[in-house]
């Protein structure tokens, strides 16, 4: 028995080695491998990696297995390794032009240079549970057609809009001008974009789906099309000083969504489309997309609008959107706290006891009344 | 390979896990956090291998004042051995491999979620408590960039109206934990949720009191002998809980109490929370009303674990 939440080194114990037995279930089954995780769990990997902010598959396959299949607590641990690793610097600007394109979208326009490449994706399939995987089978065709990957350079359509001028340019970046961390320094209100698209990077998926779409709805409008996606691999690269260039360290997964917005304009700047920026680890679209949609929403600010909605609130924004601190938070009220019970236990029954106490004494005083009248 | 790479070849953590760059920054944090009584200092708070909201603000100061020679008692809700404190003393006799201790007079760092201990501290003692929200004006303004502005500027209007406002509708200030006290004169604080109870301890301390927030990425400090006043009026001055029993099991009066219950037809008792100190008094000698209730046997003491006792 869990008396008054004593005696708990055993009992912790005791829990530690049931939730073992429980993530393993029928040992008649076999185990999951860390690479059948990585290889058909690849959304929830990527998911992982993105909230975990860590890429590495096969840590996060293993948190996922570890933490059977709850993606948050996978995302704490990836977290908590994250932070027990040396930091040797930050790597050089990824450049998403010239990423290895899985698979290409674009919204706006019919065709474009490079094309429009599907690619995986769930899109137009119909959800129809397919009875073929539950027997075991392979379910669908997998010889599926694989076009070459695409490897010359892939314009990215605002890069074509902008040659145009119709979209605002992206902000010129001094090249000198640190870029924030907020693993680093703790982040501070006003937050620059930098800091904003780093929080929402490694944000919960199901809150910034919850405020994009909010700003869909209303709140916040923005007008947004999905000028591109795009999803491959990128080359990641580190500037080495000792040997004076930049070397590659290896390549990464991402997907990219620049979201295209309603033009602003003012007595100063031409009308022009403004842009939403998405990036995560992995194939992560909804996600990239609901980034996009609320950094957007985030610079009402600099692009002169008014702010209406939860969606462009920064500090609300900002301050909620990581879920490892947001369940830590919650679930901590699992913790004892009968200490602060205990004093509002006193306080209420003392507020209970001058109550009845004032309402037996203003009934007295009525029927006092009534009985002089 | 950098210091950090070496120990994880080696398959060990750092000396109480942190690395020591980080130490070193949270070290710089608690001595602005010293220069400045009250004052929160942002910190670059790391991601600890327990959730946030489960004491990692106090587990990373704790890690950086943490010695070979250290003595840790860890308490949750005033005792030793509830499931929280036993999981994070857990962590530091782990990862830093120092002595831990259930008795106040012995411990060197004393890391609290909750309480403040009875016993009296020393100078020679630090006081290290886990905060959830270091924020004292939160919940009258949920923006951080509106109440550092108030801190700056000395603006506590909005908590004294608050408090009487409580007064006028309840008749109390209705505030029986996490209550705001001024430090130094100069800043308002939130003693992280201890019930006002302990309040009156923060005053003048002898040890050294630090507030870690690591969710919020704050660190706070008073140094000892530092004046802290619980917010009052003239005419509603402060007060601390009265309980109008001793404990149950030590006879103890003028401490924080427990109250257990003991069955469904409204038997209780009420019991010391700082479960070393009834030890202390019960050993001793000193015997409560409640003591010879089977009851109590359960509730009392590690008894019922012999593996737990024997610490």
């Amino acid at each position: 028995m869990y008396v008054a939440v004593k005696g708990g080194e055993k009992a912790i114990r005791n829990a530690h080695k049931l939730t073992a037995k429980r993530r393993r279930g029928d040992t008649s089954v076999p185990a999951l491998t860390l690479e059948q995780i990585a290889e058909q769990l690849s959304h929830a990997v990527a998911r992982v990696m993105g909230e975990g902010s860590l890429y590495d598959e096969t840590l996060a396959a293993l948190a996922i297995k570890q933490s059977r299949g709850d993606l948050i607590e996978a995302a704490f641990l990836m977290r908590a390794y994250r932070t027990t690793l040396p930091r040797f610097g930050y790597s050089q600007p990824v450049d998403t032009a010239k990423m290895l394109v899985e698979r290409r979208i674009s919204a706006t326009y019919k065709d474009l240079p490079g094309g429009q490449m599907l690619g995986p994706t769930f899109d137009y399939s119909h959800r129809l549970l397919d009875f073929a995987l539950a027997a075991e089978g392979e379910g669908g065709d997998l010889d599926a057609e694989t076009s070459p990957v695409e490897d010359e350079p892939m314009p990215r359509v605002t890069d074509l809009l902008g040659d145009e001028g119709l979209i605002e340019p992206d902000p010129a970046a001094d090249e000198n001008a640190p870029v924030g961390d907020l693993t680093r320094d703790p982040l501070s209100f006003p937050a620059d974009r930098d800091l904003r698209l780093q929080n929402l990077a490694r944000g919960d998926e199901g809150f910034l789906l919850a405020l994009a779409y909010s700003t869909q709805r209303g709140y916040g409008r923005t007008h947004p099309f999905a000028g591109e996606i795009r999803y491959g691999e990128v080359e990641v690269e580190f500037f080495a000083e000792e040997l004076g260039f930049a070397v590659t360290l290896g390549s990464i997964k991402v997907t990219e969504c620049q979201m295209i917005n309603q033009f602003a304009g003012s007595a100063k700047t031409p009308p022009a489309f403004t842009r939403g920026y998405g990036l995560v680890f992995g194939q992560v679209e909804r996600k990239a997309m609901s980034m996009a949609m609320v950094d957007r929403s985030l610079r009402w600010e600099e692009l002169g609008e008014e702010q209406v909605a939860p969606a462009q609130d920064g500090e609300f924004v900002l301050s909620h959107s990581d879920n490892i601190q947001a369940t830590g938070f919650v679930e901590h009220l699992k913790l004892p706290h009968y200490v602060d019970f205990q004093a509002e236990l006193d306080l209420v029954r003392r507020m209970r006891g001058e109550w009845f106490e004032k309402r037996a004494r203003e009934d007295a005083e009525t029927a006092a009344k009534e009985a002089a009248e | 390979m950098n210091a950090t790479a070496q120990i994880f070849d080696q398959g060990e953590y750092n000396f109480a896990y942190l690395d020591e760059q980080t130490k070193r920054m949270i070290r710089r944090a608690i001595l602005k956090g010293i220069a400045i009584p009250g004052y929160q200092v942002p910190f670059a708070s790391r991601e600890m291998p327990m959730p946030y909201g489960w004491g990692t603000g106090g587990v990373q100061v704790t890690a950086s004042i943490l010695g070979k020679d250290d003595c840790l008692k860890m308490i949750d809700q005033g005792s030793d051995d509830t499931t929280n404190a036993v999981s994070l003393r857990g962590f530091f006799e782990k990862t830093a491999n120092v002595r831990t201790t259930y008795e106040t007079s012995e411990a060197t760092v004393i890391q609290t979620r909750h309480r403040i201990p009875e016993k009296k501290l020393r100078e020679d003692q630090v006081l290290v408590f886990q905060v959830p929200i270091p924020e004292p004006l939160r919940f009258l303004e949920p923006r951080e960039t509106e109440t550092r502005k108030m801190h700056a500027l000395e603006d506590y209007g909005l908590m004294h109206v608050k408090l009487y406002e409580d007064i006028a509708k309840n008749g109390h200030i209705a505030t029986t934990y996490a209550y705001p006290v001024m430090v130094n004169d100069r800043y308002v604080m939130d003693p992280s949720p201890t019930p006002k109870f302990d309040n009156p301890k923060i005053d003048e301390m002898a040890a050294l009191q630090l507030y870690g927030a690591g969710r919020e990425k704050r660190i706070y400090a008073i140094p000892p002998y530092t004046k802290v006043k619980s917010l009052d009026f003239e005419d509603y001055p402060f007060e601390v809980q009265k309980f109008d029993k001793p404990c149950g099991l030590c006879g103890a009066e003028h401490v924080y109490l427990d109250e257990v219950i003991l069955d469904d037809k409204g038997g209780r008792m009420f019991v010391c929370s700082d479960s070393d100190y009834c030890e202390e008094r019960r050993a001793a000698g000193h015997v409560g009303p409640m003591a010879a209730n089977p009851a109590a046997q359960q509730i009392g003491g590690h008894g019922t674990n012999a593996e737990e006792a024997s610490r």
